[in-house]
């Protein structure tokens, strides 16, 4: 595939373009691995939430 | 099982963790569809080989303003229906917005360089899509501010609703005004004007570009109700009696 003169431009497009969906792979990846850690360790202690109980709660 | 039954937070994690390895997968397939495509589309009569920059600029600046019409629905609900899953679809939709807005302005800027001359001119489109994404990155920055979720989800819907005045005139800013920018030249009512061997990937590249939009929404969502979760579990901790 021959790009041309512009080569560059069109290059360093994509290359912004992966880096962008990357870093919010990355972001929802990681948020998601400290929260679900966070809440083993909740209830490793003990501390469940209030839908596990008899007197409910919406989360 | 009706929408309202669906729209309960543990239900929502259920059955999005049973969509999103498909949703992921029609992603993925997508993609590689879409840039096989790419590979052999030819190059545009006058642009060259920098038209495949539009096959991630349009999609990018589609999904952007998906994005605010999103946050906007889901700001109805938090505001009319005050439900509280509203909330979660509203704010994780910002941040995934604001991404894509960034990549279009940061790509269209890389192709106006060889193709206009400049990397930037101050005219209604270029102008009306900066102010979409700043109002993007408002919305962040208030769901950060205010420290309880059901103040900061009325507060950001409210600003959210307000913005979306902003997306007619992104649409309709090339026929409003003299804009260096081009006129619509995909969703316009005397149809396409777009060579089928251009218009084809550029299709299958929007449809990618959603897809990845919905997984992503979708994957951020359910880490906001485990969020949500986190700090109703910090909140009964700091409520217990002390030494438990």
């Amino acid at each position: 595939m021959h790009l041309g003169p512009h080569a560059a431009f069109i290059v360093t497009a994509y290359a912004v373009a992966i880096a962008i969906v990357a870093g919010l792979v990355a972001w929802i990846v990681l948020d998601q691995r400290h929260l679900a850690r966070m809440l083993e360790q909740f209830e490793a202690r003990g501390i469940t939430r209030r839908s596990d109980r008899a007197d409910g709660e919406k989360w | 099982m009706s929408l309202i039954e669906f729209a309960n937070p543990s239900r929502f994690l259920a059955a999005s963790g049973r969509a999103l390895p498909w949703l992921s997968a029609a992603t993925a397939l997508a993609f590689a569809l879409g840039i096989f495509q790419i590979y052999f589309a030819p190059d545009d009569y006058q642009q060259g080989a920098t038209v495949k920059i539009m096959f991630i600029h349009v999609p990018a600046a589609w999904l952007g303003l998906f994005g605010w019409l999103l946050m906007s629905a889901a700001a109805l609900g938090t505001l009319v229906w005050r439900h509280p899953l509203a909330d979660v679809a509203g704010k994780a939709a910002a941040p995934i917005g604001a991404a894509f807005t960034l990549m279009c302005l940061v790509t269209g800027s890389l192709w106006g360089r060889p193709m206009w001359g400049t990397y930037w001119v101050w005219d209604a489109r270029l102008t009306s899509v900066l102010v979409l994404f700043l109002m993007y990155l408002g919305v962040i920055a208030l769901w950060r501010t205010i420290e309880d979720p059901t103040q900061a989800a009325r507060a950001a819907a409210v600003l959210t609703v307000v913005g979306a005045i902003n997306i007619p005139i992104i649409k309709f800013s090339v026929d409003w005004w003299n804009t260096l920018h081009q006129p619509a030249s995909v969703l316009r009512l005397g149809g396409s004007t777009i060579h089928p061997a251009i218009l084809v990937p550029l299709i299958v590249m929007a449809i990618a570009f959603t897809l990845l939009f919905l997984s992503l929404h979708l994957a951020a969502m359910r880490n906001e109700i485990m969020r949500r979760r986190v700090r109703s579990m910090m909140m009964l901790r700091a409520g217990a009696p002390a030494g438990s």
